[in-house]
C-alpha cells in the first residue's frame, strides 16, 4: 500500500513538473513574438551563445570527424571499401556528430550559465525587481536567450560541418594517404542538402531544449547557493538527455518515414 | 477659584472634542491608497495570510510589524503582483490587483518604487544604470536624460557622481541599500515599499537609512508601507504600526498608541522577550 502511495505522489509530482514547463513553454514562445523586443539582450546572447561557444565546437568537431575517418578507415579496409571514408564522415558530421556534439558542449557551457545566472537572480529578488520596475521577466530574460539560441546553433553547427569535414580530411590525407583532391571531389559528390539541413533543424530545436531549460531551472530555482547549483546540475541533464531523445526522433522523421 | 478650575475644564474638553472631530474629520477626506480585505494566501498546507484585512490611506506611512514568517514580506509580495492570493481583494487606488491583467500590474508598478531587503540590484549594470532602468524600461526615458535623474536621485541618498560608474559588487551593504533607495525613488512613484531596510545594517547606518527613507516619503508625498522587525525604525518612520501575527493584523495604532498597548502581542513584539504569547517554533510543524 506504501509502495503504490509513493507511486501515486512521484506520479503527481511528474505530471506537474510537466505541467509547469509547458506553461513556461507557452510563455516563452509567446513573449519571442510579442513587442518589446530587447534587441540590445538579443545582440548579447547571440554573442554569448555563438561567438564564444565556438572554440568549444570547433574543437569537439573536428576531432569528432577526424576520429570518424580513422574508424571508418579500418573497419572498411577489412572489406576494400577505403573509397567510403570521406562519404561515411560526411553524413556522420553532417547528420549526426556535429548537432549533438554542439548541442551537448553548448548545453554544459551555455545551459549552466543560463541557469546559474537567472537562478542567482531569482534567489537575490532581482527578477522580482524587474517586476517591480515594469520590466516583464520573460521579455527581458527568457526571450532574448531563447530566440538567441534558435538562432544562433544552426550557425555554430554549420561551421562544425564543415570543421568536422576538415578534421576527417586531414586525417583521410595527411595519415592514412588518400588524394587529396579526390578526398574532396568524393565529399562533394556525396553531399546531399538533406544531409546539411536536417542537421541545421536539429541544431535549432536542441538550441530552443539548451536554452529553455536553463531558463526555466533557473528560473524556478529556490535558496540559496544551494539552489542556484541544483538548479545548473538539472539545467545541463536535462538538456542532454532531450537533445539524445530529440536526436533519434528527428532522425526518425527525416530519414526514416 | 472652583468655577475656575471648572472653566478650564470645559475648555479642555471643548478643545479636545474639536481636536478629535477635526482629526476624524481629516482622516475621512484623505482617500484610501491601498485595500486589502479578507486575503487568505497558502504555499501547500502552510496558511500564510489568514483573511488578512489592511487600509492604508494616502500620504500615509505604515509600518508592519511582526514575527519572522507571519506573511509580512508575502503581504508586500501580494499587493505587488508578484505572489497571487487565493482569496480577498487588494485594491489600489480602487483598482483590483488579485488575478489582474499584466498590463494592469505593469501600470499599477509604474507608480510603485520598492526597496528590497538585499537591495536587488543588478549585478551586470553599473550602479547608475540601475538607478536609471525603471525610467529607461518602465518609463521609455531617453539613456541621457535617465542617467542625469539617477544622478540626482543618488545625490539625495548622498551618494556621489563617481559611485555611479561602480558596480554593485564594489558597494557595501549600506552604500547597497542607499542605491537600492535612489532606485525606489528614482521614477518619483506614488507609493513605496521598504522591505526590511535597516536589515543587516549597524546601528547608525541603520538610523542614516531611516532618515533618507523618512526624507524621502515627506518629499515625493508617497504612501509608504515598510516591513521591518526593528522597533528603532519603526517608530522613526512610521505613522501607524500595525502588527501582523498568524497571518492577520492583530494590532494597529499610531506610534504614540504602541508605547501604551496593553496587547499582550505587541507588547512582547517591542520587548524582545522571549515569555509572552508568541511561541516560537523551531520546526514549522510543530
Amino acid at each position: 500500500m506504501e509502495f503504490i502511495s509513493l507511486l501515486g505522489r512521484v506520479f503527481i509530482r511528474f505530471l506537474r513538473a510537466t505541467g509547469q514547463l509547458g506553461i513556461f513553454t507557452l510563455k516563452s514562445i509567446y513573449h519571442c513574438f510579442t513587442p518589446p523586443f530587447y534587441f540590445k539582450k538579443i545582440a548579447e546572447q547571440l554573442i554569448e551563445i555563438g561567438f564564444y561557444s565556438l572554440p568549444v565546437v570547433a574543437l569537439t568537431t573536428f576531432f569528432a570527424g577526424a576520429v570518424i575517418a580513422l574508424q571508418t578507415y579500418t573497419g572498411f579496409s577489412r572489406f576494400s571499401a577505403e573509397g567510403a571514408v570521406s562519404m561515411v564522415v560526411l553524413i556522420a558530421v553532417t547528420r549526426e556528430l556535429a548537432p549533438v556534439m554542439a548541442g551537448l558542449m553548448v548545453a554544459g557551457r551555455i545551459g549552466a550559465a543560463m541557469a546559474a545566472e537567472i537562478g542567482t537572480m531569482r534567489v537575490t529578488e532581482q527578477i522580482d525587481a524587474l517586476s517591480t520596475l515594469s520590466t516583464n521577466p520573460f521579455k527581458y530574460l527568457i526571450s532574448p536567450r531563447i530566440l538567441a539560441g534558435v538562432l544562433m546553433m544552426p550557425v555554430l553547427v554549420l561551421i562544425g560541418d564543415i570543421i568536422g569535414i576538415c578534421g576527417g580530411y586531414i586525417i583521410g590525407v595527411y595519415k592514412l594517404d588518400f588524394n587529396a583532391s579526390s578526398y574532396l571531389v568524393n565529399t562533394w559528390n556525396f553531399m546531399v542538402p538533406m544531409d546539411i539541413i536536417s542537421g541545421l533543424v536539429k541544431a535549432s530545436v536542441f538550441g530552443f531544449i539548451i536554452t529553455l531549460l536553463g531558463c526555466y531551472s533557473g528560473y524556478n530555482s529556490k535558496g540559496g547557493a544551494q539552489g542556484v547549483g541544483s538548479a545548473t546540475t538539472r539545467a545541463v541533464v536535462s538538456a542532454s538527455i532531450l537533445i539524445l531523445i530529440f536526436n533519434y526522433i528527428l532522425t526518425e522523421i527525416f530519414f526514416n518515414s | 477659584m472652583i468655577e475656575n478650575k471648572d472653566s478650564e475644564h470645559k475648555k479642555f474638553n471643548k478643545t479636545l472634542v474639536q481636536k478629535t472631530m477635526a482629526l476624524f474629520s481629516s482622516k475621512r477626506e484623505i482617500p484610501i491608497k491601498i485595500k486589502l480585505v479578507n486575503v487568505h494566501k497558502s504555499f501547500g498546507k502552510k496558511v500564510v495570510l489568514d483573511g488578512l484585512d489592511l487600509e492604508v490611506r494616502k500620504g500615509e506611512s505604515l509600518v508592519i510589524i511582526g514575527g519572522s514568517g507571519t506573511g509580512k514580506s508575502v503581504t508586500l509580495k501580494s499587493i505587488l503582483g508578484l505572489l497571487t492570493p487565493e482569496e480577498g481583494s487588494i485594491t489600489i487606488d480602487g483598482v483590483e490587483i488579485i488575478n489582474a491583467s499584466s498590463k494592469v500590474h505593469e501600470a499599477m508598478n509604474s507608480q510603485i518604487g520598492m526597496l528590497f531587503q538585499g537591495a536587488a540590484l543588478f549585478d551586470s549594470m553599473p550602479v547608475w544604470e540601475n538607478v536609471a532602468f525603471g525610467l529607461i524600461q518602465g518609463h521609455k526615458m531617453r539613456k541621457k536624460e535617465a542617467k542625469k535623474i539617477a544622478l540626482e536621485k543618488m545625490a539625495q541618498v548622498g551618494l556621489t557622481h563617481d559611485v555611479g560608474e561602480l558596480y554593485p559588487a564594489d558597494l557595501s551593504g549600506g552604500m547597497k541599500k542607499r542605491v537600492g533607495l535612489a532606485r525606489a525613488i528614482a521614477a518619483n512613484p506614488e507609493i513605496i515599499f521598504f522591505d526590511e531596510p535597516t536589515t543587516g545594517l549597524d546601528p547608525i547606518m541603520s538610523d542614516v537609512i531611516n532618515d533618507l527613507i523618512v526624507d524621502s516619503v515627506k518629499r515625493l508625498g508617497a504612501t509608504a508601507i515598510t516591513i521591518t522587525h526593528d522597533m528603532a525604525s519603526a517608530r522613526k518612520i512610521a505613522d501607524r504600526i500595525a502588527m501582523l501575527y498568524k497571518g492577520k493584523i492583530i494590532w494597529i495604532g499610531t506610534v504614540k498608541e504602541i508605547e501604551k498597548t496593553k496587547n499582550p502581542y505587541v507588547v512582547q513584539f517591542i520587548n524582545g522577550s522571549a515569555q509572552g504569547p508568541i511561541q516560537m517554533t523551531v520546526k514549522e510543524n510543530e
